[in-house]
């Protein structure tokens, strides 16, 4: 064994801070991070092929999968490592492509993966060379994960899927997905379900890019044929496809902050909706439109601040009591619930400084029409990545203990539980 | 739930075990009949269990648990919110803290000593009355005289005026603020008692008519006082929203107890989907103070350069979700829930009343966005 004694947090992140000055480029914003600005499918494929680079130069340099295990070609340290190069990366160009692909995808594969499948399929994931997606929600229903309709039937050393997944964000750019298949319908629905990888651009998978009402093209709907993979795709044991999506969930909870597979700046969650429609960044246009004294004005981008300082904290504080065992995992529900009302609390704080401009405005006047468009998608905060009322499901009786909701579909075998007339 | 040490823990328990035995519950509305809301001997006690040396330095005479008093003194609030314990905490801890810091050697052996040891109490005559009651306006004149200075102005609401030793007041000079420390009583300023919604917390108004203070009563710098009041300020605040933590805590804790085991329709009320969102709700409002109010407790300990966006960050979240939280646990307890008799109110008075003083919700929003712009105006 070639056994290294493990770099200091503090010699780390020194090192960091010079590679970073050395190799990595400086973020036009001067903040770094992640974007979510619109691209057109070209500039979007060139964002890409850049985001591809920015992560191959993590990787020669050392920086790539701070926590992943150095057999899988990581670096083998600690959260605390990847916290303090969190804590020097801003200010820099950074790949936005770490979620879903990083986490939760990678995660369950480190977590669930046999030894020939991290190391297969984890180097390219830290190189930049694989984009990974989730094929999770059905169009049958979104928050029923345990309801999946999509079948994977065993053919020798292959498996047979057919079915529909949607929701998949950029699906259309993407390498692989994981996949949740029904594996058993003749036992009760949480254990008849199994996990796969499956190659994006195959024989018998379809793609549809679904149009949202603010014109956005990044979500896909999927259709499986008769799509044949080798058993060596399957994550996990057959029909136990349910305890590797807990673990899942649990890691796209972590997206919101906390992740130890993910590279963000400190304090900046990894996902941003919005960040360039916020109410605090239109306090110069209010400014400039001479509206900025008023008091309501200034109460209610002080409410957006507070927002802003208090989640950063929530984070912090739920992270830091899951870490210590103060309290289980669950207690993630709790940020997933706040990103989703804050950034309804913004939206509508936005849409309402914006006045009149919100629905009607010049080409001068484009930052205060863009929130009514925001307004209109504002909901999203609170149905993408699992809806808010899952969640308070999952405060309510995880967290402070209250009765479960009572189940028809636990005990009986899943081809007998009542399902919608059509998927729609 | 805050993060303590085991320190911490030991000395947070210990406060409590005190409240529970010395106030509780059934017996706060006896107070509502004392004239100072407490007692005295119960106040002289609490001191000797730390609860107003914590924000002052061991070499002025106290001593934290953690050598991070705020946070120490904001664990001794969370427990007054906790019990809905009556007493000068604020007033007193802000009183000391500042004599700790700017006093001369005559003021901390004199009034700071008694402060420590609970002989004396504090009160902050801080707020004025419209039109400049908001948040951080100080019209109060302070006029240089021959052998001191003339206050003249009116200090409202001060919390704990009426049975204070001593005041500490805010006014406004040639040079910019000033504070002075009156003795309370004969030959001070005019007191008088106001309502109140806090059973257990008594408010007053003080009349300056050109009252003569001595030089010596000026605390620090004539006229050097506007950091020093943005820090106490901050401090208070701290200490109010940790205390509406308590409360909140209490409220939420109850009304889940009471959902589980209260029956409707055959099934417990809290097993009702609608009922339980509204409780993930609360339980969201809550950790979310926790967390903000422990990095504004932090903040105020290392005096760090964002120390007062964190501190309205968390006055205006936890001052307008606390009364949101218990007035929900009121609603969850239908008709009882707006008796006399449920200790209910008792909280509900608690986080309404810190809520509404030291700046509204809606004025440390104001504030944060002002902090905001200067910043942006800045880089």
């Amino acid at each position: 064994m070639n056994e290294r004694a493990v770099e200091s947090v503090e010699d780390f992140a020194a090192r960091a801070r010079s590679w970073l000055a050395q190799h990595m480029p400086r973020a036009a914003d001067g903040v770094g991070g992640f974007k979510g600005a619109r691209r057109d499918d070209d500039e979007e494929l060139a964002h890409l092929e850049h985001c591809r680079q920015l992560q191959r130069l993590l990787f020669d340099g050392g920086f790539a999968g701070i926590c992943v295990p150095r057999a899988y070609g990581g670096q083998g340290l600690t959260p605390a490592h990847q916290a303090a190069l969190n804590s020097e990366v801003r200010g820099y160009e950074l790949p936005d492509t770490q979620v879903p692909t990083m986490t939760p995808c990678m995660s369950v594969i480190l977590e669930f993966g046999t030894e020939e499948q991290k190391a297969l399929h984890v180097p390219p994931i830290l190189k930049g060379e694989a984009f990974w997606m989730q094929f999770l929600s059905e169009p049958s229903g979104g928050s029923d994960l345990a309801g999946a309709l999509t079948t994977a039937v065993r053919d020798g050393d292959e498996w047979v899927l057919n079915g529909s997944k949607i929701w998949t964000t950029g699906a259309w750019w993407a390498d692989w997905a994981l996949c949740l298949a029904r594996t058993n319908w003749d036992v009760p629905k949480h254990r008849g379900l199994s996990v796969f990888m499956v190659q994006i651009r195959q024989p018998g998978i379809e793609l549809h890019r679904i149009e949202m009402l603010n014109g956005s093209r990044e979500f896909c709907q999927e259709f499986l044929t008769d799509v044949r993979i080798p058993d060596s795709l399957r994550i996990g044991p057959v029909d136990e496809g349910w305890t590797v999506v807990g673990r899942w969930m649990y890691h796209e909870r972590t997206v919101a902050g906390g992740s130890p597979y993910v590279t963000a700046p400190a304090g900046q969650p990894a996902v941003q909706l919005d960040t360039t429609g916020g109410p605090p960044a239109l306090l110069p246009v209010l400014q400039g439109l001479g509206r900025a004294e008023d008091t309501r004005v200034r109460e209610q981008i002080g409410e957006s601040l507070a927002l802003g300082l208090v989640g950063d904290a929530l984070t912090a504080h739920v992270a830091e009591q899951i870490r210590t065992g103060a309290a289980t995992d669950q207690w993630a529900a709790l940020i997933r619930l706040w990103h989703g009302v804050a950034a309804v609390r913004n939206s509508t704080i936005a849409f309402e400084l914006a006045g009149a401009n919100a629905v009607a405005w010049s080409d001068e006047e484009r930052r205060l029409g863009q929130t009514g468009v925001r307004f209109l998608m504002r909901q999203a905060s609170c149905i993408a990545g699992g809806t808010t009322e899952m969640a308070r499901n999952a405060i309510s009786e995880r967290v402070l203990g209250l009765p479960r909701e009572r189940r028809v579909d636990v005990d009986v075998p899943f081809r007998d539980v009542p399902r919608s007339s059509s998927p729609h | 739930m805050f993060t303590r040490s085991e320190d911490q823990q030991l000395f947070e328990s210990t406060t409590s075990r005190f409240l529970e035995a010395e106030c509780p519950l059934d017996a706060l509305r006896d107070t509502a009949e004392r004239p100072a809301g407490y007692d005295r001997e119960f106040w002289r006690r609490g001191a000797e269990l730390g609860w107003t040396s914590l924000v002052v330095p061991a070499d002025a005479g106290g001593g934290s648990i953690s050598e991070e008093g705020v946070k120490d003194l904001a664990l001794v609030a969370y427990q007054f919110g906790l019990h809905a314990a009556p007493g000068p905490l604020l007033g007193s801890n802000v009183l000391a803290a500042a004599l700790a810091r700017w006093g001369t050697t005559e003021q901390q052996a004199g009034p700071l000593s008694e402060l420590l040891s609970g002989r004396a109490t504090g009160a902050w005559a801080l707020a004025e009355v419209a039109p400049h009651d908001a948040l951080g306006l100080v019209q109060m004149r302070a006029t240089e005289s021959a052998d001191g200075f003339e206050l003249h102005g009116v200090k409202s609401p001060v919390e704990g005026g009426l049975d204070a030793t001593y005041v500490l007041v805010t006014a406004r000079g040639d040079q910019g603020l000033t504070q002075f420390v009156v003795p309370n009583g004969p030959g001070g300023p005019r007191v008088a008692p106001l309502h109140s919604l806090d059973m257990t917390k008594r408010f007053a108004r003080f009349e300056f008519d050109r009252l003569h203070v001595p030089r010596s009563s000026v605390l620090g710098h004539a006229g050097g006082a506007d950091a020093a009041v943005g820090w106490l300020t901050d401090l208070a605040v701290t200490v109010q929203v940790a205390e509406m933590c308590g409360a909140m805590r209490w409220a939420l804790d109850t009304t889940v107890e009471w959902a589980l085991n209260r029956y409707s329709f055959g099934r417990p009320l809290g097993s009702y989907q609608e009922i339980k969102h509204r409780f993930a709700d609360m339980k969201l409002w809550l950790e979310a103070s926790y967390a903000i109010t422990t990095q504004a407790a932090d903040a105020v300990d290392r005096d760090l350069p964002n120390r007062s966006e964190l501190v309205s960050a968390a006055k205006f979240y936890v001052g307008r979700y606390g009364p949101e939280l218990v007035q929900d646990c009121v609603q969850m307890h239908g008709g009882i829930g707006v008796t006399y008799d449920h200790h209910l109110h008792l909280f509900l008075r608690r986080v309404v009343t810190n809520a509404a003083l030291l700046g509204t919700p809606n004025q440390h929003a104001a504030r944060l966005t002002e902090m905001f712009a200067a910043r942006q105006v800045a880089s």
